[in-house]
């Protein structure tokens, strides 16, 4: 246990790194990712666990940065953006999965999630697994399809 | 701001009974929306749960399905003994948000947070589920979910106690019903939620959004209890004035939650029992 006023130290391993950080009791993951380690790829949309913009893998699952605090982040696992290839992107850049771009961090990293777990398929539509990843500009389609062709690209990272 | 992170529960329960006004942090979906902003609990501390791993998992014994504080919701959802013995909390964990407040957010911090309007509450109520409070010195009692609630965010556990086990009785149900109507789909707060089930006990009839707090409907139970026939809606409302008191507010009004509620009820029940028809 630990006594905590002022700064924490914790330490996870992300993208694949052991990584260590100080971090303010009031500080959430997505500012530690951001501010702290440099990692701008993911962002910040409503602050409030709606958009999904935010979207980082913890344990290998999707959560929100926005909603997680820092300090629960120590001896996990985090996946962000930065760690997923380039070729498993390309499918929803020629598809019109993004135009402004805002959502488009989240999309990947919910997609990435998807890719590793097909099982899911069997009793999730992939709409509903995208569901919480909101774009205010695609009106989806190009979204899911986008997605639906990264699921098919070989030499999976994971 | 501060936080203190116990690593087991005689270590947290202790430092509740040290300062009451501490607040539990589970999967953070209710405490961290706009947390820059929320000054006031810069004052007070947080007692982070995350590290108690006594916390995590669900077990099964002959008589309850157990969840521990730290359950998600989408452990749940990816449990197919939990879908096959209660389906019902698998219907309702699978629309919390979408997957980032699933594989977060608890149904204990659900049953904490005390929202009219949560969804993981009416389906533990209707399978007549209990949650365990423990508080220092190894105290813990067990307190029946549809005797939890006093009112409005109020409950009976103490500010002292914290939530650590949620059990389900393990029974054999005919009828298990799980409804939400909300604006849209993913990620709504419902306006109308009902949890029906009919097993050895007898009825169970949950509303939420419907009064202060969840709760059951005696008096619809009382109704399907006596099989009085019901051949619309309508024949519903007049209990449902009494087990229910919707408000006005910016996602509905009163009478348009009560006759949503009669033809959820309604509908839900058609031809599945005799007497409604
Ligand atoms: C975008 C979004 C969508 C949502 N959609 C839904 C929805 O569809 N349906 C729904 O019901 N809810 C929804 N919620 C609300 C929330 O996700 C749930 O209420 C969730 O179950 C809260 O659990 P948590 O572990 O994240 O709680 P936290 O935020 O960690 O805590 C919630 C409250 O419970 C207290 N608490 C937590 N654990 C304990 C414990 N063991 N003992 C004592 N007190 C405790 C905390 O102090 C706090 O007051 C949504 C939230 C967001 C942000
Ligand atoms: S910024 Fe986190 S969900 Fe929108
Ligand atoms: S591309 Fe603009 S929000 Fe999705």
């Amino acid at each position: 246990m630990s006594e905590g006023a002022g700064m924490m130290q914790i330490s996870m391993t992300l993208n694949g790194k052991e990584v260590s950080a100080d971090v303010d009791p009031g500080e959430r993951l997505l500012d530690t990712l951001r501010y702290a380690l440099g990692l701008t790829g993911t962002k910040e949309g409503c602050g409030e666990g709606e958009c999904g913009a935010c979207s980082v893998l913890m344990d290998g699952v999707p959560v929100n940065s926005c909603l997680v605090p820092s300090y629960q982040a120590r001896g996990r696992v985090i996946e962000t953006v930065e760690h997923v290839q380039e070729s498993d992107v390309e499918p929803l850049l020629s598809s019109g999965a993004t135009q402004c771009g805002a959502c488009t961090p989240g999309i990947v990293v919910t997609a990435q999630w998807v890719r590793r777990h097909p099982e899911l398929l069997e009793t999730h539509t992939l709409r509903e697994l995208m569901a919480g990843n909101l774009c205010r500009c695609t009106g989806y389609d190009g979204v899911i399809e986008g997605v639906e062709a990264t699921l098919t690209v070989d030499g999976q990272s994971s | 701001m501060r936080v203190l992170t116990p690593t087991n529960v005689e270590e947290a329960v202790a430092m509740l009974a040290v300062e009451e006004d501490l607040i539990p942090m589970a999967g953070g979906t209710d405490l961290l929306v706009h947390w820059p902003e929320h000054l006031e609990a810069r004052e007070r501390g947080y007692l982070d749960l995350s590290g108690v791993e006594s916390l995590r998992g669900m077990e099964w014994s002959d008589a309850f399905l157990t969840l521990g504080a730290l359950t998600t919701y989408w452990e749940v959802v990816t449990d197919a003994r939990v879908g096959r013995e209660f389906r019902l909390m698998v219907e309702a964990a699978r629309q919390v948000g979408a997957i980032q407040i699933q594989s977060r957010g608890t149904w204990a911090g659900n049953i904490a947070n005390g929202s009219p309007a949560a969804d993981g509450v009416p389906v533990l109520m209707a399978y007549g589920a209990e949650v365990e409070l423990a508080s220092a010195g190894g105290g813990a009692r067990w307190v029946a979910m549809d005797s939890y609630y006093t009112d409005y965010k109020q409950s009976v556990k103490r500010p002292d106690e914290l939530i650590t086990r949620v059990r389900v009785p393990r029974a054999e149900y005919e009828i298990e019903v799980w409804e939400k109507v909300g604006s849209r789909r993913a990620q709504a707060i419902s306006k109308v939620g009902l949890a029906i089930t009919k097993g050895d006990e007898g009825w169970r009839v949950v509303a939420a959004s419907m009064a202060p707090t969840i709760r059951r409907c005696a008096a619809i139970e009382k109704l399907l209890t006596k099989e009085a026939a019901i051949n619309r809606p309508e024949d519903l409302l007049k209990a449902i004035g009494k087990d229910v008191s919707p408000i006005d507010d910016l996602r509905s009004t009163a009478a348009y939650r009560e006759l949503t509620m009669a033809r959820v009820v309604y509908h839900a029940l058609k031809g599945r029992v005799s007497f409604v028809t």
